[in-house]
């Protein structure tokens, strides 16, 4: 693997492959007092956040931080973003800079693939490529992150049924998530209003609903996404209330839920809105373990991409 | 303009690709004689097309040769260039310029500079609405009697979505005897809209442009002409669902025209795989069910004309970001190759079509007395030799336009124009300028 740019070009054994090691990594860190492994001395990692982020970023760098690789933060404000420069002479720049991985939020959708290709380098060199959420494209770490968290929490993916409701017409969260869930043999539901669905859905590896209490028994596993507040008012629904009132996962609808069933949230949340508070707080909720987990995947990926899948890693 | 200029012989051609090849002699600015075996009169210059087919000059209803405004990516000089090398004799220089053609100033800037270039005649189009702002009706009488001689308004680029608006200026065109060529884009349907709404953008995160924003809008206009009483022209028609109200609406004694585009015949929206810029552009590349759709029109005639919507634009408009992209690509160098590949090679018109949809039609829709005339003694010497055996590899910097990005970049395309005449000067030949373009500066 040289780029990750998508869940959707993820082989089986890739993802298989990844979340075995962010496991492993995670294993490996675990009481350590002192959190630094030296798998990636002497390597530049550069992030590039041109939308706010506080998970997504912090995650990314502290991956980096704990494998001793340099992180270097960008983002648009406090860059030569600001005075005008475009993205591809900025990727010129931090390539030149000596980076061995661009790690990029962008608000433009195929904004990572095109960074890609144009700091590939004859021969396949230049600098590795990994998606941290491009537009309403993909986000593939954190499908990672929510697969690894899913096995963790039951076991396996293979078979299981997972409902992912929400926004899913602007999320990459759920492009990325279809993708990979459906790769590793998960069942998905995507459930949402029909106006937050997009046209070609009926096409995706996913069976559609807009009654979420009909599939909330048999849900192994239930990932709510964020509403954004634009679209409150976008004409995509009524109002917050009704959203919530169809959509939002009460006390109630937790309670519809199977025994061994999860909870995922990729965050910030809506409490009250999108999860209610005591949901989001229980014991099935397994949003902080999503955050961790996104450290150890990361740490990953990270891996894959730098040091080679076929390296042990030198834990 | 008018010192005395050779005559020209061409020998062997075709006319409209069918029947024994013949010599047709070129004088005057007119066909003088066509024949067998014709002798090369004194000083004549001489084209030897032995099988190759001769047809009217193109005549293109759809060109942004970016003058005034933007004349780093494009300039009437340029682009006048890229049409004699397409085989183009007339085109129609979009409305969208800065300052835009909203007044005699500069539809007639227009007109004179594409003279002085003098490789093309560039029609200019004037704006439906001041400044292009879909309000205030632009004083479409004075250019129209101006020396531009403005015969077709249209503010492309931008749909007249205001009905209110639509209907006066239908209704006012009817009076100048003028033509209303509508951009068919509903804006609130098209917010944020970088791509064709389907499958293929919904999996890409990239927002859609539904059909519905097309097609609703053509069928309110094809209304509106009917109730005027008024001709309306649709610009590049891109949906199956357009081709069938067009089809009703004409059945309906509507005076209702339509163009496509080249890419829209071509292309489809798997392109966008890659997210490159040069696939963005306006109605968007859409699915191979709809270049299926327009292709099947254009050999019915439900659509009438190619017309390239040449879209000039920098390469730091398209190497960027793909929402961030402008939207357009060039044309006026590929269209007939691209016509040959997908109409003429499955066999969907032949040339004589050819000269139909790509002369004819747009010269009668457009009002050019002296254009898509037939191959006939007497006639304006404005013609067009195809080499219909030849194939080329497109290369974006080979291609004279300013600007070098191109989605037809290495692909290999049927046909080549190997001699362009305007008014009886060849304007190009075997891929070269010929003549006045010295005075191209």
């Amino acid at each position: 693997m040289k780029h990750l740019l998508s869940a959707a070009e993820l082989s089986r054994d890739d993802a298989t492959a990844i979340l075995d090691d962010a496991d492993r990594f995670g294993q490996a860190l675990l009481g350590r007092e002192v959190k630094k492994l030296p798998t990636l001395r002497g390597r530049t990692v550069i992030t590039m956040f041109y939308e706010n982020s506080t998970r997504t970023r912090v995650s990314f760098e502290v991956a980096g931080k704990w494998m001793s690789a340099d992180v270097i933060n960008v983002s648009a404000s406090g860059s030569s973003v600001a005075k005008g420069e475009s993205l591809r002479d900025t990727a010129l720049t931090l390539r030149a800079a000596g980076a061995d991985a661009l790690i990029i939020r962008h608000p433009a959708s195929g904004a990572a693939a095109q960074l890609a290709a144009w700091t590939a380098e004859p021969g396949g060199a230049g600098p590795a490529v990994i998606n941290a959420g491009d537009g309403t494209h993909e986000h593939p770490t954190q499908a990672l992150l929510d697969a690894l968290t899913i096995r963790q929490r039951l076991g396996g993916i293979e078979g299981r049924r997972v409902v992912i409701v929400g926004d899913v017409l602007h999320s990459r969260v759920a492009r990325s998530n279809v993708a990979l869930l459906s790769t590793l043999g998960a069942e998905v539901v995507l459930v949402a209003p029909p106006t937050l669905l997009p046209v070609g859905v009926r096409q995706w590896p996913v069976t559609v609903s807009h009654d979420l209490d009909a599939e909330l028994p048999a849900a192994d596993a239930v990932m709510m996404l964020r509403v954004q507040a634009e679209r409150m008012n976008g004409g995509f629904f009524p109002s917050a209330r009704e959203y919530s009132i169809g959509y939002g996962l009460s006390a109630d609808r937790q309670a519809m839920l199977g025994e061994d069933a999860v909870v995922l949230h990729p965050g910030p949340m809506l409490r009250g809105m999108e999860i209610a508070h005591s949901v989001a707080d229980s014991p099935r909720a397994a949003v902080l373990q999503q955050v961790t987990n996104g450290v150890h995947v990361r740490m990953a990926v990270l891996f894959h991409l730098l040091v080679g899948a076929d390296q042990e890693a030198n834990i | 303009m008018s010192q005395p200029v050779n005559p020209v012989l061409i020998r062997g051609v075709r006319r409209y690709g069918a029947g024994e090849q013949v010599d047709v002699l070129v004088d005057d600015g007119q066909i003088a004689a066509i024949g067998a075996e014709l002798s090369a009169p004194a000083g004549a210059e001489v084209i030897e097309a032995a099988g190759q087919v001769l047809l009217p000059g193109f005549v293109d209803l759809h060109t942004h040769l970016r003058e005034p405004g933007r004349e780093d990516t494009e300039t009437i000089a340029t682009g006048s260039a890229a049409a004699a090398l397409g085989g183009y004799t007339a085109v129609f220089a979009m409305a969208n310029t800065d300052p835009v053609a909203d007044s005699p100033v500069v539809t007639e800037h227009v007109w004179a500079r594409g003279q002085q270039v003098g490789l093309v005649d560039v029609h200019p189009v004037g704006a439906v609405t001041v400044g292009l702002a879909g309000k205030q009706l632009t004083e479409m009488g004075l250019m129209a009697r101006g020396a531009g001689r403005v015969r077709m308004f249209s503010d492309d680029g931008k749909c007249v979505h205001d009905p209110l608006v639509m209907r006066r200026a239908l209704e006012y065109a009817t009076g100048l005897g003028v033509l209303i060529a509508q951009h068919a884009e509903e804006p609130r349907l098209t917010e944020g809209a970088v791509a064709h709404e389907g499958p293929t953008a919904a999996r890409l995160g990239l927002a859609g442009w539904p059909r519905a924003a097309e097609e609703s809008i053509v069928a309110r206009d094809a209304l509106l002409a009917r109730d005027a009483g008024a001709r309306v022209h649709i610009c590049h028609a891109s949906t199956a669902g357009t081709v069938e109200i067009l089809k009703w609406a004409k059945a309906q004694g509507i005076s209702i025209t339509a163009e496509v585009t080249p890419h829209h015949l071509l292309l489809d929206d798997s392109r966008l795989e890659g997210y490159d810029g040069v696939n963005r552009v306006n109605p968007p590349l859409r699915e191979v069910s709809d270049t299926l759709a327009l292709r099947a029109a254009l050999a019915d005639g439900v659509i009438d004309a190619v017309a390239t919507d040449h879209a000039p634009h920098a390469a730091q408009e398209k190497c960027c970001e793909f929402s961030q992209a402008r939207p357009g690509m060039l044309g006026l160098q590929t269209a007939l190759s691209v016509v040959a590949e997908t109409m003429v090679a499955p066999g969907l018109l032949d040339w004589r079509g050819v000269a139909k949809a790509m002369s004819e039609n747009p010269a009668a829709i457009a009002g050019l007395p002296d254009q898509g005339r037939p191959l006939e003694v007497g006639e304006p010497a404005n013609l067009t030799v195809v080499d219909p055996d030849a194939r080329w590899t497109v290369r974006g910097p080979e291609l004279v336009s300013k600007s070098e990005n191109t989605p037809y970049e290495a692909m290999t395309l049927p046909a080549t124009v190997t001699a362009t005449l305007l008014r009886g000067v060849i304007t190009a030949r075997d891929g070269r300028i010929v003549g006045p373009a010295a005075g191209a500066e």
